[in-house]
């Protein structure tokens, strides 16, 4: 079997989980007899491709005598807006992503009727038109490429699949990895709103990250049940050296905060859980890892707590940093006040950190070893805190046991799933 | 007799923290950010305090009896000058060579402690005092407060401590319809005599020179004459009081600000009836007319003229009364690397950093900030004071003597009744042994006159620290401060260098040593209270 797969990033340049699990499924897949062709806006040449074929966008021509073009070449135009529109990143902040990643494509093709088009993959102020742009790619790659479902990551490749089922006449399957309910509270942007929408009711199966997901999509797109499937993520098994990293230099314990530091993540309720742990135990610090736009307002509001001796923030950590930062912490938070999935407590676990997730994270409709607690539940996040710093037993258990449950959350498991989604519309 | 006009600059400069992660915490006792702090002391130097410096030296020299400026200059900024730009310190040298430069005292690091603690306030300006006597051959008599910070409590500490005239702001909320022209007096302290400045005339300089939309611009020494003139002939002194940086760095030389500092004495004495004198002078020859009351401390800062640049939002609330959680226990500190950075973490500026007034002074907080954001500056600055505490928690677990141990054996006496003669007896033992041995240590060390010393040439002292013992140059220099240290370690040649290094980690280990056995005794001891 072979899919033609839409994503908008692939390690190693990601921004956050979307990409890490494109990789971990097209490898399981791959494991399953089941062939990818994966196409990017942006590839750069060094992506962990395996046996999996990788397509760069801005190396297709586009054939503008196409009847279909014409259609898809309109919404183009319209599609031009400023926005602060991010998908699906996390642990990552959007500030950062708006001033450091300046968005910049160009159109380079030469010939009056084809056209090639390159885009920068990036999250930026015309990320709807390079949207639309990709659409117009997908449906050349579509009727160029042999293959015999079509597969779509989050919205922004919703138009892509949309117009691959279009010129091929192959199913369509689309993957919601967040909503843009998740993204924004309840201030949606209508235009990303219709595209979920169009891309669901286009798709023929819709793959949800977690029930909590799907329970969205019935609820606020109105999509029929029978269409959902929720496929849970996985994490790739550990490859670094743990131990090397982990040399703490205090001797506190460490309880970590790790994500944007926006209102979906809920860092107000991981500072005041921390202020009450202090009171009690003052052999303990706590540390928010990560930027976005309530950071200034939670340094106040622990400044103002008085624990700014006891409670750090090390801004935006990337790469090997976040690795280092896990190695070093006794207990792992994510009080999120609505996650479709959250792939970093997984992380935490697989090295050996025992972890506190909110109910309100897809997450925790996978995991048995984990402390879950209502995200408003400052008290009760709190005792779970202080209660896995206190008492060696139940850390232990949950350490061990923890680990063992997180490595049999396999890719190669999600991606059987997915494969049965795939075989049930061939 | 001719009215007088107080010339008085600051020259502050901090050591401003490097970027210290949270990874860095227990890890790394090193704050600073040397390079920037080399750099921006390096481009200083060239483009204001050289300059200036000569500017003024030239006019210094010509000029026979009328002409005379003063300068306080923080502990932080000499001791960088001594590290990085060694030649400003030489051309201060020549400026009070002249016999008319008043150096005033203020604390060593530019700290808000007055505000705080007393003991550590009088602590650092007796710090500062020495160093400026040891650098410039002045005992200073004039204090001014950082920022020129001040209030009666603080009236209070500064005469006690024996000044006789302090510096402050001619704030108008203070003064009400009286003119800053004149001596006042402190209101609880009759004897201590208050230079206001002028902010009008000092400000005409300081931030309106280069301004081209102001209606007086451009400002020659001339016109400022005229304007001293217009003064009402009853008011005996105008007090010029501003950062040395305005010439060459906050008024670029480009503006003419070099030719209006060397042309103001000329035209001043020409046009007026104004001779310029020193703060001290002017205190010996005025009587004051008047006390101001200042129940809550004033400032030169912004234009609310309070602390409210310092102090005031959670963030900078929450930094400053953690640091001075440790006055307390720093007093009985002696280890001259943790007291070092225990000053240079008091200095104002960081909590100017973190100030989010940005909108109606944030020009001037801005500049030689090393911060995007106070918040920024709030993460990094406890970052640093969090390795900080750690390394202070640690250096009283290893050193119970100083400080500790006689707590801990004061302690025994305190129980009274409770424990036997017998007992008493040996806790008086176990001290006197332990004093008797550390006041031998200390006698083995001989005592160099370093203020003799550094009068003396390179050459000179060069020759004669390498003629010495190096173990004696280090038990001299126990307690010296860092800045001696550095200065002696450049003036070593290389074998006696590795020496002094050598020896330095021996005295290290023997003095843990006998740590750890005094340890011992007094746990001893504890442990035969216990059991009677």
């Amino acid at each position: 079997m072979k899919v033609l797969m839409f994503g908008w990033e692939f390690p190693p340049h990601i921004t956050g989980g979307l990409g890490t699990a494109c990789l971990g499924l097209t490898r399981g897949l791959l494991k399953h007899d089941t062939d990818v062709i994966f196409v990017v806006p942006k590839a750069y040449g060094d992506e962990e491709t395996g046996n999996m074929q990788l397509v760069n966008a801005s190396d297709i021509e586009v054939d503008f005598r196409h009847a279909l073009y014409g259609d898809l070449w309109k919404r183009v135009e319209y599609m031009e807006i400023g926005s602060n529109i991010i998908p699906y990143v996390s642990p990552e902040e959007f500030e950062r992503l708006n001033t450091i990643e300046e968005l910049k494509s160009q159109e380079t093709g030469n010939s009056v009727l084809s056209k090639r088009y390159t885009f920068s993959g990036k999250y930026g102020a015309n990320l709807l038109e390079e949207v639309s742009r990709y659409a117009l790619i997908a449906s050349a790659v579509a009727s160029k490429k042999e293959f015999d479902v079509i597969h779509a990551h989050d919205w922004l490749t919703y138009p892509a699949g949309i117009a691959a089922k279009k010129v091929s006449g192959k199913p369509l399957v689309v993957h919601i990895h967040a909503t843009e309910f998740d993204r924004t509270g309840e201030n949606v942007n209508t235009l990303i709103y219709e595209i979920e929408k169009q891309g669901m009711m286009e798709a023929d199966r819709v793959i949800a990250v977690s029930n909590l997901t799907r329970q969205i999509c019935i609820e606020k797109y109105g999509i029929p049940e029978d269409k959902l499937v929720t496929v849970h993520n996985a994490v790739e098994p550990v490859e670094k050296e743990l131990d090397r990293l982990g040399q703490r230099n205090v001797k506190e314990k460490v309880v970590t905060f790790m994500g944007r530091i926006t209102f979906q993540k809920g860092p107000e309720y991981f500072i005041e859980a921390a202020k009450k742990v202090l009171e009690r135990d003052p052999n303990v610090r706590f540390v928010m890892a990560g930027q976005g736009d309530m950071f200034n307002k939670m340094i106040k509001r622990v400044a103002r707590l008085k624990m700014a001796d006891k409670f750090h923030f090390t801004g935006f950590l990337k790469g090997e940093e976040v690795d280092r930062m896990l190695a070093i912490s006794d207990v792992f938070v994510m009080p999120s006040v609505s996650e479709p999935f959250g792939i970093v407590p997984l992380e935490a676990m697989r090295s050996n950190v025992p972890v506190v997730i909110s109910k309100q994270s897809g997450v925790s409709e996978i995991l048995k070893h984990a402390i879950k607690v209502d995200f408003w539940d400052v008290h009760a996040l709190a005792d779970a805190i202080y209660g896995l710093l206190n008492y060696p037993s139940v850390s232990t258990m949950f350490r061990k046991y923890g680990k063992e449950e997180v490595d049999s959350l396999k890719w190669e498991n999600a991606a059987e799933k997915v494969k049965q989604v795939y075989q049930s519309i061939l | 007799m001719k009215r007088s006009i107080c010339l008085y600059f600051q020259i502050h400069q901090p050591f401003r923290l490097r970027t210290y992660r949270f990874f860095d915490i227990g890890a790394d006792d090193h704050y600073y950010d040397d390079y920037q702090n080399r750099y921006l002391i390096r481009r200083i130097s060239e483009k204001c305090y050289l300059p200036a410096n000569a500017t003024l030296l030239n006019a210094l020299n010509n000029i026979e009896e009328d002409f005379k400026v003063s300068f306080s200059i923080s502990g932080t900024a000499l001791e960088q000058f001594i590290k990085y730009s060694p030649e400003v310190i030489a051309s201060f040298r020549s400026l009070a060579e002249t016999g008319k430069v008043e150096f005033l005292a203020e604390t060593w690091a530019h700290s808000l402690a007055a505000l705080k603690s007393k003991s550590e306030f009088e602590t650092q300006v007796k710090k500062q005092a020495q160093l400026i006597e040891q650098y410039f051959g002045q005992k200073p008599v004039t204090f001014r407060n950082t920022e020129l910070v001040y209030s009666d409590d603080i009236a209070e500490m500064v005469a006690e401590m024996g000044f006789k005239t302090m510096l402050t702001e001619g704030a108008k909320h203070i003064l009400g319809w009286k003119s800053p022209n004149f001596l006042y007096s402190s209101a609880d302290e009759p004897k201590l005599n208050l230079l206001l400045r002028n902010y009008r005339l000092s400000d005409d300089i300081a931030f309106r020179f280069s301004n081209q939309a102001w209606s007086e611009w451009p400002l020659t020494a001339d016109k400022f004459s005229d304007w001293l003139n217009m003064i009402p002939s009853n008011e005996p002194v105008v007090n010029l009081f501003m950062d040395y940086e305005t010439f060459g760095e906050h008024q670029w030389a480009e503006t003419g600000i070099f030719d209006f500092l060397s042309a103001l004495p000329y035209s001043v004495l020409k046009n007026t009836d104004f001779a310029f004198r020193t703060p001290s002078e002017v205190s010996e020859i005025l009587k004051p007319v008047s006390s101001v009351f200042v129940p809550y401390p004033i400032s030169w800062a912004d234009e609310e003229r309070d602390l409210t640049a310092w102090l005031g939002n959670e963030m900078q609330d929450e930094a400053f009364d953690k640091i001075y959680a440790l006055a307390e226990k720093m007093q009985k500190v002696t280890d001259g690397k943790l007291l070092s950075d225990w000053y240079k973490l008091q200095s104002s500026d960081h909590f100017y950093y973190m100030c989010t007034k940005w909108f109606s002074d944030g020009e001037v907080h801005k500049y030689f900030n090393p911060y995007n954001s106070p918040y920024e500056a709030f993460i990094n600055y406890m970052n640093v004071y969090s390795d900080f505490v750690i390394r202070v928690d640690n250096y009283f677990n290893e050193n119970p003597i100083e400080g500790v141990l006689e707590e801990k054996i004061d302690e025994v006496f305190s129980l009274g009744k409770e424990i036997t003669n017998e007992l008493k007896k040996k806790a008086r033992k176990v001290k006197n042994d332990l004093m008797k041995e550390f006041a031998e240590d200390k006698q083995k060390i001989k005592e160099i006159d370093f203020d003799e010393l550094w009068q003396k040439s390179d050459k000179e002292i060069k020759k004669f620290i390498n003629s010495l013992d190096m173990q004696t140059l280090l038990a001299s220099l126990n307690d010296m401060g860092e800045d001696v240290e550095v200065r002696v370690k450049s003036l070593l040649n290389n074998e006696n260098k590795k020496k002094f290094i050598e020896f330095k980690d021996n005295v290290r280990k023997v003095s843990k040593q006998k740590i750890n056995a005094s340890k011992k005794m007094i746990s001893d001891l504890w442990n035969q209270i216990d059991k009677s």
